[in-house]
């Protein structure tokens, strides 16, 4: 009887062991996945497996529409994602795509995909204000 | 069959203005006739064109490159660059006659020529004329050999030495393309005038035309077609869109 | 005449892996230079929205002419059939894909976005004549590969003369596209000439067969391998032609552009008042170019000197990029004509003669791939077999001696 307490008992420690291990694990792979921010309210203009998926194909495809051709609908044009995308969190201020928690570079850094875009293009709405003041870039 | 599309854009733009309420003058209304839908492309029915007199243009005057400067985000964006290697979108030129000393001065940028060199030249497409004759780079395929500059006879191109940040999100540029004036075209899309046209109206000198060469009844097809307009280094034959009076 | 017989050179004497030590230090520093100036962008560099073009040009200009110049040796075995030249035909065709690729190189790597050199390789436009130089050069590059391959494949020896038509050809259009990459600048009044193309062909042949005669002189000494005075003297009066050729171009194209008014101030710029650019006109390309390596060539206590003829090798090369530098350079320097009987001011300076200091970063860049391409050829020889045994006249033209007489 004793014997088979024991033998509980171990098996207890052991279960408890593994779930909190498991737990552990867990947490720190949650940790690893990129931080999205919050997008400002509503639906995006594409499903998000979608965009996930082929966002890059709009941009470009909507890049050569608007420049070469002066379509200016603003469904795909990164203008728009960085509207919503970076728009000015409670405090009023946006991030810069040098920070991990500018909307693009939060995925783009954990899937280690370099983009030039804003090389470029603007990282934030035009009247919004920076969070940091070190100078962006790369 | 033009004037059949003219007479139905009309109506409906007067019905639209109806619902909307506006009161809106007849000559105000047929200047709003032109605005294209932001889903459709730029064609070819359009040439947009700039007219500038020079007798009103006034020596020492900068209003109008400040005004492109503050549009469109360039001036004080380049901090390492040298003076000979910041960009320079549009300059005012002072003129100073060798025999009789006479003055002019006027505003010179990418003059958007009809057949332009630098698209010529160009190897990968990257500069490109609109089908409205609006000449741009295309900054994602530009890959800055700069033979449109050495190509371009008005010097209208500029070359970005440096990384950049904090540019316009109308107005993208960086580091290692060419740039030019692109006749302010995202406010030409939405129906709206360059900021240095713009900017000369509001101060008063209205030394500065922008408007629809195609179209005859534009001021600047009137103006045009009254008292004539030269275009600089005519010999070349670039049809130029950019015209100047009393050169 | 015998055989030929081609081998490797031996290349494990101290002095071949000094020159290929030196060669790589000089790339290694070219390419930190390139680096160097696209982490920064162009602002690190003399180059500016007035002098668009700068050093590197200078150097892949001359580098691409060089090149189609260089095969020149293969061209005149193979298209006009002369059989002294024919045992060096392989070591010149080898040259000449060097330097292209040494030039390209250094064109490639000044650019402002040198990473979309994909986009230049799918994207053309085909009214460019930027683009069409682009194909121009992978075309030869791939022409005289099979050219090489065909000379020196035994079994294919025979088909070697097509290929060699096809080589010569090419080069002659590619040399005509490399000029009129200048040639068809309507904005500068320097520039806009035909002739443009023609002198550049011309120029080619002169500074490729510099180059060449180098290589080859350097190649047979440091392999203790034999080079019959036949050889170098027939090279060395060829050169004495072409170098006379560049110098009647020359003055076909300043009096041809003094011919027209509108051109006497560019012409006197260039020819009188231009500073630098004068100086390195009369100095560099028809004192150092052409006249001192004439001399060297034809007068008679020299005539017969190898090393007399090696300076006049260098000189000629010295004169050439003096010569790109005068028309890439000064041609850009010399304000745009826009209103005429004007003087012109603005913030942007129009008006004046413009002016540009090369850095050091993009001079290493130039120079790093001139050695890009000598230590290519010096792989080359190495690896294939390219380089005839003997080129002591006895073997290779038996005549020599007789005719010389
Ligand atoms: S002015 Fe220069 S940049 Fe503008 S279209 Fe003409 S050639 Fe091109
Ligand atoms: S610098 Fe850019 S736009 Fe100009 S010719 Fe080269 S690729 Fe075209």
């Amino acid at each position: 009887m004793v014997y088979l307490q024991r033998h509980i008992r171990k098996l207890v420690t052991l279960v408890g062991l593994g779930i909190l291990l498991s737990l552990s694990l867990t947490s720190q792979a949650a940790d690893l996945k990129p931080v999205i921010p919050t997008a400002k309210g509503g639906q995006c203009v594409e499903k998000t497996d979608v965009m996930r998926k082929n966002h890059m194909e709009f941009i470009l495809h909507q890049r050569n529409d608007t420049l070469r051709r002066g379509i200016r609908t603003s469904k795909h044009s990164l203008k728009e994602c960085i509207e919503c995308h970076n728009a000015p969190a409670n405090d009023g201020k946006v991030a810069r795509i040098s920070e991990k928690d500018h909307f693009c570079s939060s995925c783009h850094t954990f899937a280690a995909v370099k983009i030039d875009c804003f090389e470029c293009h603007a990282d934030k709405p035009e009247a919004a204000q920076y969070r940091t003041s070190a100078k962006g870039g790369h | 069959m033009k004037q059949d599309t003219d007479m139905n854009r009309r109506r409906f733009l007067g019905q639209a203005a109806a619902a909307a309420g506006l009161a809106v003058a007849p000559g105000v209304m047929l200047y709003e006739v032109q605005a294209r839908p932001a889903g459709e492309a730029a064609t070819s029915k359009q040439r947009w064109g700039m007219l500038i007199d020079t007798t009103k243009c006034e020596v020492g005057c900068n209003d109008c490159v400040t005004a492109c400067k503050t549009e469109n985000g360039w001036g004080a964006s380049e901090t390492k660059s040298s003076t000979e290697q910041q960009a320079q979108w549009i300059r005012k030129v002072k003129l100073t006659d060798k025999q009789t000393g006479h003055v002019q001065s006027l505003p010179l940028m990418c003059q958007h020529c009809e057949t332009p060199p630098c698209v010529d030249v160009c190897p990968t497409g990257a500069s490109m004329k609109r089908a409205d004759g609006i000449v741009l780079v295309d900054k994602h395929i530009c890959i800055g050999c700069r033979y449109c500059m050495m190509a371009c006879p008005y010097k209208a191109r500029s070359f970005i030495h440096e990384s950049l940040s904090g540019q316009k999100a109308h107005a993208p540029r960086g580091l290692g393309t060419v740039e030019s004036c692109t006749l302010c075209v995202h406010r030409v899309d939405k129906d709206g005038t360059p900021a240095c046209v713009e900017s000369c109206n509001a101060k008063g000198h209205k030394a500065m035309y922008f408007g629809d060469l195609n179209d005859p009844n534009s001021e600047i097809s009137k103006r045009l077609k009254e008292f004539g307009g030269q275009q600089i280094r005519a010999d070349l034959g670039l049809n130029t869109g950019v015209r100047y009076q009393g050169l | 005449m015998k055989a030929i017989r081609y081998r490797e050179i031996d290349g494990n004497s101290l002095g071949y892996f000094a020159l290929v030590g030196i060669l790589g230090l000089i790339v290694a520093a070219g390419g930190l230079a390139a680096l160097y100036m696209e982490h920064n962008g162009h602002w690190v560099t003399g180059m500016t929205n007035q002098v668009v073009w700068g050093m590197p040009h200078v150097f892949a200009v001359f580098l691409i002419v060089a090149a189609s110049g260089a095969l020149n040796v293969a061209s005149i075995s193979s298209v006009f059939n002369k059989k002294a030249y024919k045992p060096l035909a392989p070591l010149s065709a080898i040259l000449a894909v060097c330097l292209l690729l040494g030039g390209l190189t250094v064109l490639v790597l000044d650019l402002g976005q040198p990473d979309r050199l994909v986009v230049a390789m799918t994207k053309y436009n085909f009214k460019s004549i930027f683009a069409w130089n682009m194909i121009l050069y992978n075309g030869f590059i791939a022409i005289v590969a099979v050219y090489i391959w065909l000379m020196m494949e035994r079994k294919m020896n025979v088909y070697s003369k097509y290929a060699g038509f096809a080589a010569f050809f090419w080069r002659l259009i590619l040399t005509t596209g490399t000029g009129s990459i200048f040639g068809f600048i309507v904005a500068r009044q320097a520039y806009d000439a035909a002739i443009m193309a023609p002198m550049f062909v011309i120029m080619s042949f002169a500074y490729g067969l510099a180059v060449f005669m180098l290589v080859m002189m350097a190649s047979y000494k440091w392999s203790g391998r034999e080079l019959g005075e036949g050889t170098i003297q027939r090279m060395k009066s060829l050169l004495g032609v072409f170098i006379g050729a560049v110098l009647y171009f020359l003055l076909a194209y300043h009096l041809t552009n003094l011919y027209g008014t509108e051109n006497h101030g560019v012409e006197a710029f260039l020819l009188v008042d231009g500073g630098i650019y004068t100086k390195l006109f009369w100095y560099g390309t028809i004192l150092i170019g052409c006249l001192a390596p004439l001399f060297l060539i034809f007068c008679r206590f020299t005539k017969n000197s190898n090393t007399a003829i090696v300076i006049a090798c260098i000189l000629v090369i010295l004169g050439g990029l003096s010569q790109m530098y005068v028309i890439i350079i000064g041609g850009q320097a010399y304000p745009m004509e826009m209103f005429p009987g004007k003087i012109v001011e603005s913030g942007f300076f129009d008006g004046g003669v413009k002016s540009y200091t090369p850095t050091l970063a993009e001079t290493l860049l130039g120079l790093g791939g001139f050695a890009l391409a000598l230590i290519m050829v010096s792989l080359a020889v190495k690896v294939l077999r390219c380089l005839p045994v003997s080129m002591a006249d006895k073997d290779v033209d038996p005549h020599y001696k007789a005719e010389a007489k």
